[in-house]
């Protein structure tokens, strides 16, 4: 068995990954019922690819999914903290190494010879994704609770803002998840390494 | 979710029928409308993802059910009884102010006014019936707030009555009862938590915008609420009981969250 630090990922983020994969796919096709019952762009979402049945059904699976997301999400932010992954694995992020890297990606150069590198595309990318992450967190309480947390949700803009962000975010994590299964299904190795660990 | 219509036939078949043939014609009406019907196919997304239908579906609602009653206690446990809702300027209040029921606006209840009586039941000392007058006599109190709908939407209004704690403490109601409900002239039915029955804002409304509420939004009473959503505020209450047995409620019965505070 091999070490951990042999590992491209480590177990923990493996589980973490994939445990936020379900919570996210959960939450993003309840959350796009809810959002029908009361949409505020001119479109609906299609219900054949929402959870749910109905605005009930929805809503229990996306306050069921929710306590997923939040728990393993806190899970990985700390123990990425606690073990200084973050620092090094995210960290130093370079705007000018970004745009380079960005190029080099879309002229198909970019290496991947070593995984457990994040190239600064993906740096920023998955620093985005926690981010956001948080940020739909955070505007989801307000949504939920907007009386009992009255500093949060003037931050957010009251209740009705809350509502585009929480949206809005949303649909930044789906556009991240389109670009993060095109990257994977361009360079499969990357998905071995997220099951296997390398 | 699914299953919770074919008991309902069970207890009251006509009753059921009628309201399904409604149901169906309003849905053709107006295919927006959140529509019962669509609860059969309440699991087709999760078909979609575990690629099957295997899936024991009552097993999974009963786990939701489960993850719902969780939610109550940790929204009862987060609930501040001392914090207030945001309050708005006349200015801001929303015209018109949206009608939302589970019926349509042709469907809307008159209740008359001279022979309406608030019957108050169950742990309480005080058993009389209550005449619209009486209400009107005691200390009366307004409020400008956000009506926040499950659905998602948000309006605000202007709301006038009887703070329901002074109601409550009137009555001589046991204040540590778990539960108050609700049975109300349009076969609405809920209940909630005695410490949102008990929270200064929760108001047993006579009035809307100063001026007496009128059918549309739940002639002649309506309890309002704003630390909670929209389906918790019964409208043209009948009868009002305080209890330890659960009550449940029309829309919590068929799957909405119980506590269902903002």
């Amino acid at each position: 068995m091999a070490n951990d630090t042999d590992l491209i990922h480590p177990r923990w983020v493996r589980l973490t990954h994939w445990i936020n994969a379900l919570a996210v796919v959960v939450l993003a096709t309840s959350g796009w019922r809810i959002y029908d019952a009361s949409p505020f762009f001119a479109f609906e979402i299609p219900r054949e690819i929402t959870l749910g049945g109905w605005l009930g059904g929805a809503i229990q699976w996306h306050f069921a999914a929710m306590w997923l997301l939040v728990g393993n999400g806190l899970i990985y932010l700390a123990r990425n903290v606690i073990s200084g992954r973050l620092w090094h694995k995210f960290f130093p992020l370079s705007p000018r190494a970004f745009f380079a890297d960005l190029l080099a990606a879309l002229k198909g150069s970019l290496s991947h010879a070593d995984l457990s590198h994040y190239n600064m595309v993906q740096r920023a990318a998955y620093l985005f994704v926690m981010v956001d992450s948080v940020l739909l967190v955070l505007s989801g309480l307000v949504l939920w609770k907007s009386v009992q947390f009255p500093i949060l949700r003037e931050l957010l803009g009251g209740y009705e803002a809350a509502r585009r962000e929480h949206f809005l975010a949303m649909a930044a994590l789906v556009a991240f998840a389109a670009i993060h299964l095109l990257m994977v299904a361009l360079v499969p190795r990357t998905l071995l390494a997220m099951i296997r660990g390398r | 979710m699914i299953r919770k219509p074919s008991r309902q036939l069970a207890i009251d078949g006509d009753l059921v029928l009628k309201d399904a043939t409604k149901e169906i014609s309003r849905h053709l009406d107006q295919p927006t409308r959140r529509a019962f019907l669509q609860r059969s196919l309440s699991l087709g997304g999760l078909s979609l993802l575990s690629g099957c239908s295997v899936v024991d579906e009552s097993s999974v609602e009963n786990a939701l059910m489960t993850v719902s009653r969780f939610n109550d206690k940790v929204q009862a446990w987060l609930f501040d009884p001392n914090r207030l809702a945001p309050t708005y300027p006349d200015s801001m209040i929303t015209r018109p102010f949206p009608f939302n029921a589970y019926y349509g606006e042709d469907e809307i209840r008159e209740v008359d006014e001279t022979s309406y009586r608030l019957e108050v039941t169950g742990m309480v000392a005080d058993k009389h019936a209550w005449t619209l007058a009486e209400l009107r006599a005691m200390p009366q109190s307004d409020q400008i707030t956000r009506h926040i709908c499950v659905e998602g939407w948000s309006a605000i209004g202007k709301w006038g009555g009887v703070p329901f704690a002074d109601f409550l403490r009137r009555v001589g109601a046991d204040l540590s009862a778990k539960y108050v409900g609700f049975k109300c002239a349009d076969d609405y039915y809920t209940s909630i938590d005695m410490p949102t029955a008990l929270h200064p804002q929760t108001l047993l409304t006579l009035t809307y915008d100063s001026q007496p509420l009128p059918p549309r939004y739940g002639f002649p009473m309506k309890l309002r609420m704003p630390t909670k959503l929209g389906y918790k505020n019964p409208k043209h209450i009948q009868a009002i009981f305080v209890t330890n047995t659960y009550p449940g409620g029309y829309w919590e019965d068929q799957g909405y969250n119980w506590f269902g505070g903002s």
